[in-house]
């Protein structure tokens, strides 16, 4: 460990910009690298720092209270907190950051770790329906689990990503009747492709979900009371609900950017491989920073593609990189190259990915039998290995780093691992990505700072 | 509300199912399926004990416990 550099190390004021996993983690980790200098969180919610996967899992069926998911802290972070209170601005020049209640912090160095929201549903008077529910945060899923408890006639689930397979896993658990609508042909076809999506609508129908892909709600409809009752699908179908879940994506708090001069936008914060953020001209700066949900980084490993990565373990990996570079001089500073990795776990089975799978043109299920949900997929890219996911065979997944990581041959050719008999290398199919599905998580967002890769608008007349 | 003095973290994805948590604290950790764990990440103070051991029995040390206040 070195020692936190000069003057800055010792009495240097930190301001961290979003107070969950990531500016937690980033936190702790100035202190771990021996920052003794003054340091500030600053967050929207009014709670301390709460791990937010267990809220559409073990907090929704009741397993865990809402407030039990605090995230634990190192003894000795020694930070002040300014909680409940958002950033609205960013001033460069002065280099301090303006928080709602009208303060401001100045700062040496800054950390933006807003992270993202849940997208809501596009029509405002629909969306202010009773029960129709975003979940994101804690105070979602008390709400949540309030119109769960209240017995719905059934709950409807608008989009089949992660966090949407997630709920209508919880909700059968607790013995709801739920629809889930998905606009693309299968659940979680914008992260794992349609060939996998297959095996988790496999999955969804035994579990009792009443599984609607390919078609989008166009409409809610609420009683005299303003509390949703009737969802329209644009096949014609009329539901009869009393919940709608609207699982739709993230979108990334960026908004208090807006005029600050750096590269932010809908997209992310911009950031070089070392957590830098660019400012709007794509000019380095030496004292912002931005890790987790909301950064968006060229990825040595993929092209030097600029990802966004909505996953835990890229909060806690990027803000310690983050954290690292704040303090020390270029000669030491760190690449940021983590693998993507995630988790999910949904109707008994555990779903796990490393890499990129929306790179991957196709797919071979290498071990394992999709049949059982039991199997490790692989994806290739123009002839190497950029994924793999697997279903209930997680330990397998360390090995896969490696391939990835080697950018290994595509399709495989493994003489170590037992290979189901008949291989076939199918179309991972993806859906175009011009159209709005689920949450991707691993979003591609080009090759400069201002570049995109696509953009993602919500089609029109409410439509998904 | 009940007082939380512990605090639990596990690494998912380091998490390959072992299952030795569930065995020696089974009231805070649970398995769904072969693979998928379930914990409550807040458990009463009584817990401690086998959560800790559980943390420790960890094969692949993916569980993080803290005690606020307190050294774990």
């Amino acid at each position: 460990m070195s020692p936190a550099n000069g003057a800055f190390g010792a009495n240097g004021h930190v301001v961290i910009v979003g107070a969950s996993l990531a500016g937690l983690r980033a936190a702790e980790a100035l202190r771990e690298e021996g920052f003794r200098g003054r340091l500030t969180l600053v967050g929207d919610e009014p709670y301390e720092p709460y791990d937010r996967p267990p809220l559409s899992k073990q907090v929704l069926t009741g397993r865990a209270a809402p407030e039990s998911t605090a995230l634990p802290q190192a003894s000795g972070l020694d930070a002040e907190w300014r909680l409940g209170t958002p950033a609205v601005g960013l001033d460069l020049a002065g280099k301090r950051v303006r928080l709602a209640d009208g303060d401001e912090l100045g700062f040496d160095r800054v950390l933006i770790a807003t992270g993202t929201r849940a997208r809501p549903w596009p029509n405002p008077a629909e969306a202010a329906l009773d029960g129709v529910i975003t979940l994101r945060g804690r105070d979602d899923t008390v709400r949540l689990r309030r119109d769960l408890a209240a017995g719905p006639r059934r709950v409807l689930v608008i989009g089949a990503g992660f966090t949407g397979s997630e709920i209508a896993s919880a909700c059968r658990g607790l013995g709801l009747p739920v629809t889930v609508t998905e606009r693309a042909a299968t659940p979680l076809a914008g992260a794992l492709g349609g060939t996998i999506g297959a095996v988790a609508a496999r999955l969804q129908l035994e579990y009792g979900v009443d599984l609607r892909s390919g078609v989008s709600v166009t409409s809610l409809e609420g009683d005299d009371a303003g509390h949703v009752r009737r969802a329209h699908l644009d096949d014609g179908t009329t539901l009869e609900i009393d919940v709608a879940v609207v699982a739709l994506g993230a979108q990334r708090n960026t908004e208090w950017l807006r005029n600050s001069g750096l590269g932010a936008g809908p997209r992310g914060v911009a950031c070089d491989a070392g957590c830098r953020v660019f400012d709007m001209y794509g000019i380095v700066t030496d004292d912002v920073f931005a890790a987790g949900d909301v950064a968006r980084s060229p990825h040595p490993l993929f092209g030097f593609e600029f990802l966004a990565l909505e996953h835990w373990s890229n909060a806690i990996e990027q803000a310690e990189v983050a954290a690292h570079n704040m303090l020390h001089a270029e000669s030491e500073r760190r690449p940021y190259i983590h693998i993507p990795t995630f988790w999910s776990f949904q109707f008994g089975v555990s779903i796990k990915s490393v890499g990129v799978p929306p790179l991957g043109e196709q797919v071979v299920i290498v071990q394992g039998s999709p049949d059982e949900r039991r199997f490790v997929a692989l994806y290739g890219r123009r002839g190497r290995t950029v994924a793999a996911v697997t279903f209930d065979q997680g330990k397998w997944l360390e090995f896969y780093v490696d391939q990835i990581e080697r950018a290994a041959p595509f399709p495989p050719q493994y003489r170590n691992v037992a290979q189901p008999e008949a291989r076939q290398v199918l179309q991972a199919e993806f859906p175009d990505p011009a159209l709005p599905t689920e949450a991707p998580m691993i979003v591609r967002t080009g090759h400069s700072p201002t570049e995109r890769a696509w953009t993602l608008m919500p089609a029109g007349g409410g439509r998904r | 509300m009940k007082l939380m003095t512990m605090r639990i973290l596990v690494d998912l994805n380091r998490c390959q199912g072992y299952g030795q948590c569930v065995f020696l604290a089974p009231s805070v950790f649970e398995l769904h399926g072969e693979e998928a764990l379930m914990y409550d990440p807040g458990p009463e103070e009584e817990q401690l004990i086998p959560v800790v051991r559980a943390a420790a029995a960890c094969p692949v040390q993916a569980i993080r416990v803290e005690r606020p206040g307190k050294q774990a």
